[in-house]
């Protein structure tokens, strides 16, 4: 992002509060607890952020335990400190992280898209917007510009698409992986920083009790199904080139006729802007 | 003993038998061929078949077996039918009196169902069979469909009711406005369950945000649901946790089958206002991305060269005048004139693009491949007779310079005056959905 001068200030021109939420991650072939891939762009950007400021005003916070080898490689970003909200394994992280995040009221929280481990259904940005009353931003690329308390944020649409959007300071963002890479994290630093500690009262998620998880099975691949009632139309099926209904041929009209047909098509799908 | 004990037994006649073997007889039709059945017991008790009584003499006087057992299509006056006088009509799925709703909530790209739209209802009818099972009452499976709307095939695809939502507030992105809708539809219809694509074109966004609106507790990534458990993916796709079904369900791709033996009402939905919110999320618009740094399989819109190019400044100009991305064909390729990751095809790369733009590329095996999942697809060509003229939706027979320059000009025209009416296509569709939808009710009546 382009850092300007005003970016460093909320509207209330004070300096901006950014939190960062961080879980533990998994690699996909390992299953090794790592730095989940989302949640470490959410920290990138995050510094990003704070570093177009005078002062350091970036919290990293992780709901669970503190003792997690993963949560180190955070702190080895370059972060002095990373703040953990002490819970049991079978503690609802919402209801802490938003009380939590009432109590110190920042003006952007950046999460991840989808969690790597858990129920990873994605709607932890979502119920902390509706508990604090903030607009969410979903899948963000970046933050272009904060403005007079105003944010512009680039949102990651598929097939490489980008939305501008606009929203006023405070929301919630989750990054997807279309925002910059995280950089790398180092040993060094992420051993010297500090774990703050702080025990929450928390409680069960009592929902989860009833559900039996297993490992993935591959799911069936669709079969094609031919409904032919007839030898004669399960042969066509099988060996017919796929074709479409048959378009529109434009043979003899003049050129410009032609043109304007093809250039209408391409407005009518939307794909000229 | 009884009667049909005797019946059992096989008794030879042996007049008939010399009969049927004389050709010549004066009563041989009468006794092997008329009347008599062309399976008859031999006096082993074997099935003999009598192939001379099977058939029929077709039209030139050839004699005809007919294997397909009459379900052949009729052939009338020695000609073949017209294509598409032959397609049977679907039967009507009418529900008059519904006793609950499922609401569906497509992504509608473009404006037309995607594929993963199409399971989801496929789905949502597959709870609905399942609840009419267990408690005898009927009941619809109702589509919100917001922002402008392409689709013709609603009924084909399973929407018994439709709620058409395109008024001004809904263009763009606006999930505020859209989920105050959703919630005005909760209060009304109390819907047994409500179901989304688990998509990234906004399925899962709108999914996640009515679900923290009504405090559900959905399934995201569900691929298996009946009404009493779901199967769903966690962990980033390494687990499957089996849970029982939620109202709110984001379901993954392939997770029913598409409708496809039935025909539905799509009757319109009467709606009162809506309240219009104020959003704070302000749509700017879409940003211009470089084209052609978005990687070929993942574009939206392609304009593809084949060996019916002569002029390549012109194409690089227009493509870059058109903002598609650039694809190939393999004699481009090869002949030097693209780089090998352009190649379309099937030793390229398979693209999903919605449009396809194909220039001068003659349609190989081996190139269609590649375009399977192409929606549109248009092509320039001086042969109509080649095999991209029959897939393509849209085909323009003429020299490519000619027709590509006329084209350029036209863009440019476009780009110069400021962007505006460009709803008016829409708005006739949406008269075509309208009357579309009208029809179905007077069916149904
Ligand atoms: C193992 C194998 C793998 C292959 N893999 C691929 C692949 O991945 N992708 C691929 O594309 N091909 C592949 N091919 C090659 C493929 O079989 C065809 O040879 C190739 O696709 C043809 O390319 P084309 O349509 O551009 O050229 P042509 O077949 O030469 O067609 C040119 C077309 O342009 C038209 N034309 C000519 N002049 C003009 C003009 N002035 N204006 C308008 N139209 C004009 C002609 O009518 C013709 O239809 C593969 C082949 C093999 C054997």
């Amino acid at each position: 992002m382009q850092p300007d001068s005003s970016t460093g200030l909320n509207g209330k021109g004070q300096d901006l509060k950014i939190v960062s939420l961080i879980s533990i991650g998994q690699h996909p072939a390992s299953g090794r607890a790592r730095r989940a891939e989302q949640d470490g762009r959410a920290v990138e950007l995050g510094m990003t952020l704070a570093a177009s400021s005078s002062t350091q005003n970036l919290t990293v916070l992780h709901a669970g335990d503190s003792q997690q080898a993963a949560l180190r490689s955070y702190a080895g970003m370059g972060l002095e400190s990373v703040r953990v909200l002490q819970l049991r394994e079978s503690a609802d992280a919402v209801k802490t992280l938003s009380e939590y995040l009432h109590k110190h009221a920042p003006d952007i929280i950046l999460t991840g898209v989808r969690a790597e481990s858990g129920e990873s259904s994605g709607m932890m940005p979502y119920l902390l917007g509706e508990s604090l009353g903030w607009p969410v931003v979903s899948r963000i690329a970046d933050i272009v510009s904060i403005k007079e308390g105003v944010a512009e944020i680039l949102q990651a649409l598929p097939r490489g698409q980008r939305r501008a959007l606009t929203v006023r300071l405070p929301f919630i963002a989750s990054v997807d992986n279309a925002a910059p890479e995280p950089r790398q994290s180092a040993f060094g630093p992420a051993n010297r920083a500090f774990m703050e500690q702080q025990q929450c009262h928390s409680e069960p998620d009592t929902a989860r009790n009833g559900w039996s998880i297993v490992s993935a099975r591959k799911r069936p691949k669709r079969l094609k199904i031919v409904k032919a009632k007839t030898a004669a139309d399960r042969f066509k099926a099988a060996t017919a080139k796929p074709q479409g209904a048959g378009g529109k041929i434009m043979k003899n009209q003049p050129a410009a006729e032609q043109a304007q047909a093809i250039f209408d098509l391409l407005l009518e799908e939307g794909v000229l802007r | 003993m009884s009667d049909d004990h005797y019946s059992e037994i096989l008794r030879r006649d042996p007049r008939a038998e010399r009969i049927a073997r004389n050709r010549l007889h004066a009563l041989h039709v009468a006794v092997s061929v008329g009347g008599q059945a062309t399976e008859v017991r031999g006096p082993s008790g074997l099935l003999r078949k009598n192939p001379h009584t099977v058939g029929f003499t077709g039209p030139n006087g050839i004699k005809r077996i007919d294997r397909l057992k009459g379900n052949a299509v009729a052939i009338k006056n020695g000609r073949r039918n017209a294509p598409g006088s032959q397609e049977a009509l679907l039967p009507l799925h009418v529900i008059a009196e519904p006793a609950f709703t499922i609401v569906v909530v497509p992504d509608m790209v473009g404006g037309r169902l995607t594929a993963h739209d199409k399971d989801v209802l496929g789905q949502a009818h597959k709870l609905a069979r399942a609840i009419e099972a267990d408690s005898n009452e009927t009941g619809v499976v109702m589509v919100v469909a917001f922002g402008v709307c392409k689709e013709e095939n609603f009924d084909k695809a399973g929407v018994d009711r439709l709620l058409l939502l395109d008024s001004a507030e809904y263009e763009g992105y606006c999930p505020e406005q859209q989920i105050a809708a959703l919630a005005q539809v909760e209060v009304r219809f109390k819907p047994k369950y409500w179901l989304f694509p688990d998509s990234v074109h906004g399925g899962t966004d709108l999914g996640s945000r009515l679900a923290a609106r009504l405090g559900e507790r959905p399934v995201a990534q569900a691929w298996q649901v009946d009404t009493k458990i779901s199967i769903c993916r966690g962990a980033g796709g390494s687990v499957d946790i089996t849970r029982a079904t939620p109202r709110l369900l984001m379901l993954a791709e392939e997770c029913a089958n598409p409708i496809d033996e039935s025909r539905h009402e799509v009757l319109p939905v009467a709606w009162e206002s809506i309240p219009v919110v104020s959003p704070q999320l302000l749509d700017k618009g879409q940003v211009a991305v470089d084209p052609n740094a978005i990687p070929l399989a993942e574009a939206e819109f392609i304009l593809s060269a084949g060996n019916g190019i002569n002029n390549w400044d012109q194409f690089h100009t227009i493509a870059a005048a058109l903002g598609a991305t650039e694809g190939a064909s393999r004699v481009a390729v090869d002949d030097g004139y693209m780089p090998r990751f352009r190649q379309v095809g099937a030793s390229g790369t398979w693209v999903t693009a919605r449009v396809y733009l194909a220039v001068g590329i003659s349609g190989a095996i081996q190139h269609m491949q590649g375009i399977g999942q192409c929606d549109k697809v248009v092509t320039i060509n001086t042969d109509a007779g080649c095999d991209m003229v029959k897939r393509a939706d849209l085909s323009v027979i003429g020299d490519s310079e000619t027709v590509l320059g006329e084209l350029l000009s036209l863009i440019e025209m476009f780009r110069q005056q400021p962007h505006q009416s460009q709803n008016s296509v829409s708005n006739s569709v949406k008269n075509a959905v309208e009357n579309g939808a009208k029809e179905g009710a007077e069916n149904a009546a």
